[in-house]
Formats: structure tokens, C-alpha cells, sequence
């Protein structure tokens, strides 16, 4: 099995772009990964494109082989599409071609523009993750379903609204000198508390924002980096997927995430890791309760015990595990599709020492990626490691 | 999006919300207990095809809800409302719980299923009250 390297990284600024195209903001992303990567464009063999809402906010279907004609390549081209999962399946099956020795050279990443349509018409694009017949059409919205999960979490293990708070105010922080993040300011327990509530227990702050982004990777193999003399000291050693009922109604625990934790099984296992080895994570946190989902089903916390880690100060840049040194979905946007290579992106850059937050975990070796899709009917788990 | 004639049936899943408005509610059994909805061609649960219409109780038990304040455009005149999962047992169900102020409901909280009308554009879902 060959080796995988990330060789280059790109992101747009998170946020607001309402009227910057998906390609352009694609094209932005794929240049500066290539650029980082220095790796000619002759040379990658196949775009794995992440996108979930496409045909809804821009009445673009087929947008793979138009995002490869935007970075400037003539390789065949794919989008993958398992909602906010998107971009980390796109990853996935990348690592997946140049492991076999299928390929040498893999551009990865995802897309989404959101914030040209109104906030309710994102509301009901983005419920298209539901289950339609059973739970879109009975009023299922997308923090709605978050919410549902929060109130079950509360009843099954405890925990309140002012723990979730803390989530949000520790992604906040991390975010400030995030120059890629759409909220580069902290917040106070006290403004996430008495925010507007959007589907209770859920309130405003508990939210990720609606973000227009792009993010793109270059995944090279070992020999490749080698031979063309690549700087990518950091590997993928494990990935993992793992699905559930797509309705939230059907799984037997609606405060556990059980697809999250088979994806985090199997990455482990392939990186020979436990999840104490894990010295810096970026998880899901679509939603406050969604970070706390995340650190169970990863095994880093039992499950009940990571609703306080924010609050205790275990999790936070100080604690003992940095959760979401990027500002996580919450503070650093969520653009759905490119969400789960974003994810990449920054936990390549907190390794390699040039994040803004690397001082943070100066001598992290391993980190984890968990991306997630819907109510976690997909998730998508990534091992990154510093090679020797 | 209208709740005119023209719109088009999903065959299961409307058959099975007539079944529910007539009081004839039912869900889809296989042969070792595990429930699910329809249209199904196997058990989600164990791939068994020999899957049978069983009565759908009278009454289930809020499992979990929220009450919604940011809807789609498609429930906009019927925000805020709650929408809970109810459990049947073999069973659960997603609907919007009626008849009862929204800091009324709680975890627990016995109801009856029917099938009721949107406000926003006269659609039918699933509609749970207190009993
Ligand atoms: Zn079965």
C-alpha cells in the first residue's frame, strides 16, 4: 500500500461572498493549493470535488468537470455528495486511489455558496439532508434535527444549555487569528445564552453560520513527493466512513452516533492508534451538541462525559486536547461541501507549524478530522500524522 | 408546492398517511420485532423480506422535541411549532405536536397520532396532541 502525503493546502476566506461564483471561489482554492503543493498541473490525475447544494443555489448540476476547467485541469473529474460530508468522502477517496497506486497525484476539496440565497431558502436547502417524506415534510429543519439531539442528550446523560455555551465560546477564541475564518471575534457565555432561539434548546449562537467557501488538497504519494522532491511532512495514515438511517428517528439512540464512531474505528485501526494517542482534533461542530456528539464517538470521551470538556477547560487551546483550533464550523463558517477538506486544510497546517494557532500544540504528532453529514447519517474520519 | 390535486402521490408513504388519517395507522414488522415505515422491500434492521402491516398504537411517548422558531418557507405561517419524536415501541414517528402550548410539552408526554394540515399551504403531515 502506497503512502499519502498532504503536499499542498488552499482555502478562500470564509464568509460572506454572495456574488463570487462556485467556480471562482473553487478556482481560488484549488490555485493556492497547487501552489503550495508545487506540484504542476499537468501532473494531478483526477479532481475529487465535494458539493452538496449546487443545483438548489446556483441551478448548477454536473459542477465537477466545470470546477476542473476553473483550476486550469483537463483530468477526469468527480463530485461527491453526502451533504456537509461531502468534501471528507472526496478526501477519503482520494487517499483510497493513491493508496492502490491507482494514482500519484489527487486534487481533493468542495465547494458551497449559500449566503446568495435568503436565509429560509437555506433553511429548506439544507433540510434536503433529512429524510424528505418522514422528516423534512413533518417540519424537520436542519438545527431542528441538532436540537432534537441536544434535548435527548440533556435527558439521557444532563448537561445544559450554559455547557453547550461554552463550545461556542472556546471555537470563538480560536478563531480570532484564523485569517480563513468568518468570525474572528470571541463571544461571552452571556451573548451565546441570551441569543435568539432558532430551534430550542438550540439558540442563534449554538449555530454555525451560513458561509460562502472553498477548500482544496493535494494528496500526492510517497514516492511521488519523493522523487519530484516535495515538502509534505504530513501523512494520512488512516481514513474511515461509516453511514447510519438516514432519519434520525430510526437509530436506537438519538444522542449517540454510531456512523462517527465505525469511521473512527477504522481510521484508528489503519493508523494503529487509540484515541489517546490523539493529541489535536477538528470536529463537526455544526452545532454545539454537535461537538460533543463528535468527542464521544471518536472514544475521546465516554459517552455523557464530553458535554462539560469546553466548560472544564479540556478541550480549549490550553486544555489537554485543543478541540477545533480553527474556530471549528462554528466560528471559522461552514461553506457544507468544502467543509469536511477545510477540515484537512487546518489540521495540516496546526502540524506542519504554520497555522496561526500551531504554537498552540507545538509538539502534536497526530491529529483527527471528523466530518459529518446530516444528523450524522455520514461521517467521515481522517488520521494525520507527522512523518518521521 | 400547493396542496392541490396536482401534486404527485409518493406511493407508501401517502398510502400510509391515509391509513394513519383513517385511524387505521400501521408501521412494517418483520418476522424478529423490528418496526419500520413504508415503502420498504426489506427490514432495515436484518434484511428480512417477509416484512407485515401491524396496528400502529394508539398512544406513544415524547421521546425528544424542539420547538422551531426559524422554519422553511414551506412552514413559515406555521412557526413556531413542535416538532418531536414519538415512540411507538416498535416504532418512532417525527411529527408536529398540537393542541398543547410548546412550554407544555416535555419529554414523556403521552399523545395520539393523526394526520393533520399546514397553515403555511394546507400540506398534510403528521400531527400529534396530548391525550
Ligand atoms: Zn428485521
Amino acid at each position: 500500500m502506497n503512502g499519502v502525503r498532504v503536499a499542498g493546502v488552499g482555502l478562500t476566506k470564509f464568509g460572506r461572498h454572495s456574488e463570487r461564483t462556485g467556480r471562482d471561489l473553487f478556482a481560488e482554492a484549488a490555485l493556492h493549493a497547487m501552489e503550495d503543493a508545487g506540484v504542476p498541473r499537468d501532473d494531478v490525475e483526477g479532481l475529487n470535488y465535494g458539493n452538496f447544494m449546487g443545483a438548489l443555489a446556483e441551478h448548477q448540476g454536473h459542477q465537477a468537470p466545470l470546477m476542473a476547467e476553473a483550476a486550469g485541469l483537463t483530468c477526469p473529474a468527480t463530485r461527491y455528495e453526502e451533504a456537509c460530508a461531502s468534501a471528507g468522502v472526496a478526501a477519503r477517496e482520494a487517499v483510497k486511489s493513491i493508496r492502490s497506486g491507482e494514482a500519484d497525484v489527487i486534487l481533493a476539496g468542495g465547494m458551497e455558496r449559500m449566503t446568495n440565497l435568503s436565509t429560509a431558502a437555506t433553511t429548506e436547502a439544507l433540510a434536503i439532508a433529512a429524510d424528505e417524506l418522514f422528516e423534512v415534510r413533518q417540519g424537520m429543519t436542519f438545527p431542528g434535527a441538532y436540537a432534537l439531539m441536544a434535548r435527548a442528550y440533556f435527558e439521557t446523560f444532563g448537561g445544559d444549555r450554559e455547557d453547550l455555551a461554552h463550545v461556542a465560546v472556546k471555537n470563538h477564541a480560536n478563531a480570532v487569528s484564523n485569517e480563513y475564518a468568518q468570525y474572528q471575534r470571541e463571544i461571552t457565555v452571556e451573548e451565546a445564552m441570551e441569543s435568539v432561539p432558532v430551534a430550542e434548546p438550540l439558540h442563534l449562537f449554538d449555530a454555525c453560520p451560513i458561509t460562502d467557501g472553498a477548500s482544496a488538497l493535494v494528496f500526492v504519494s510517497e514516492a511521488y513527493a519523493e522523487t519530484h522532491d516535495i515538502d509534505a511532512p504530513v501523512a494520512v495514515v488512516g481514513t474511515g466512513q461509516g453511514s447510519d438511517n438516514l432519519a434520525l428517528h430510526d437509530r436506537e439512540h438519538l444522542a449517540q452516533t454510531p456512523a462517527a464512531t465505525r469511521a473512527a474505528e477504522m481510521a484508528y485501526d489503519e493508523a494503529g492508534i487509540g484515541p489517546d494517542d490523539v493529541e489535536v482534533a477538528e470536529v463537526h461542530d455544526c452545532f454545539t451538541i454537535a461537538e460533543v456528539l463528535a468527542l464521544e464517538s471518536l472514544g475521546l470521551y465516554e459517552p455523557g462525559e464530553a458535554i462539560g470538556a469546553a466548560r472544564r477547560g479540556e478541550t480549549t487551546r490550553d486544555g489537554r486536547l485543543p478541540v477545533n483550533l480553527s474556530g471549528g464550523l462554528k466560528a471559522k463558517g461552514h461553506p457544507v461541501g468544502a467543509t469536511g477538506g477545510s477540515q484537512i486544510v487546518e489540521l495540516t497546517r496546526l502540524l506542519r507549524g504554520d497555522h496561526p494557532n500551531s504554537d498552540v500544540v507545538p509538539d502534536a504528532r497526530v491529529g483527527v478530522t471528523h466530518n459529518a453529514g446530516g444528523t450524522v447519517a455520514s461521517a467521515v474520519v481522517h488520521v494525520l500524522e507527522v512523518a518521521e | 408546492m400547493s396542496g392541490d390535486d396536482a401534486s404527485p402521490r409518493d406511493a407508501g408513504y401517502d398510502d400510509w398517511l391515509d391509513a394513519l388519517a383513517a385511524g387505521d395507522g400501521y408501521y412494517l414488522a418483520c418476522e424478529n420485532g423490528h418496526g419500520s415505515l413504508p415503502p420498504r422491500r426489506v427490514c432495515p434492521h436484518c434484511g428480512s423480506s417477509a416484512l407485515s402491516e401491524v396496528d400502529l398504537p394508539d398512544s406513544g411517548n415524547v421521546e425528544t422535541f424542539t420547538v422551531v422558531h426559524v422554519a422553511a418557507p414551506s412552514f413559515v405561517d406555521d412557526a413556531p411549532y413542535v416538532t418531536a419524536v414519538v415512540d411507538f415501541g416498535d416504532v418512532r414517528l417525527t411529527g408536529v405536536v398540537r393542541d398543547v402550548a410548546p412550554e407544555d410539552v416535555t419529554v414523556g408526554t403521552a399523545v395520539g397520532v393523526d394526520v393533520g394540515t399546514k397553515t403555511t399551504d394546507g400540506e398534510r403531515l403528521v400531527v400529534f396532541h396530548p391525550r
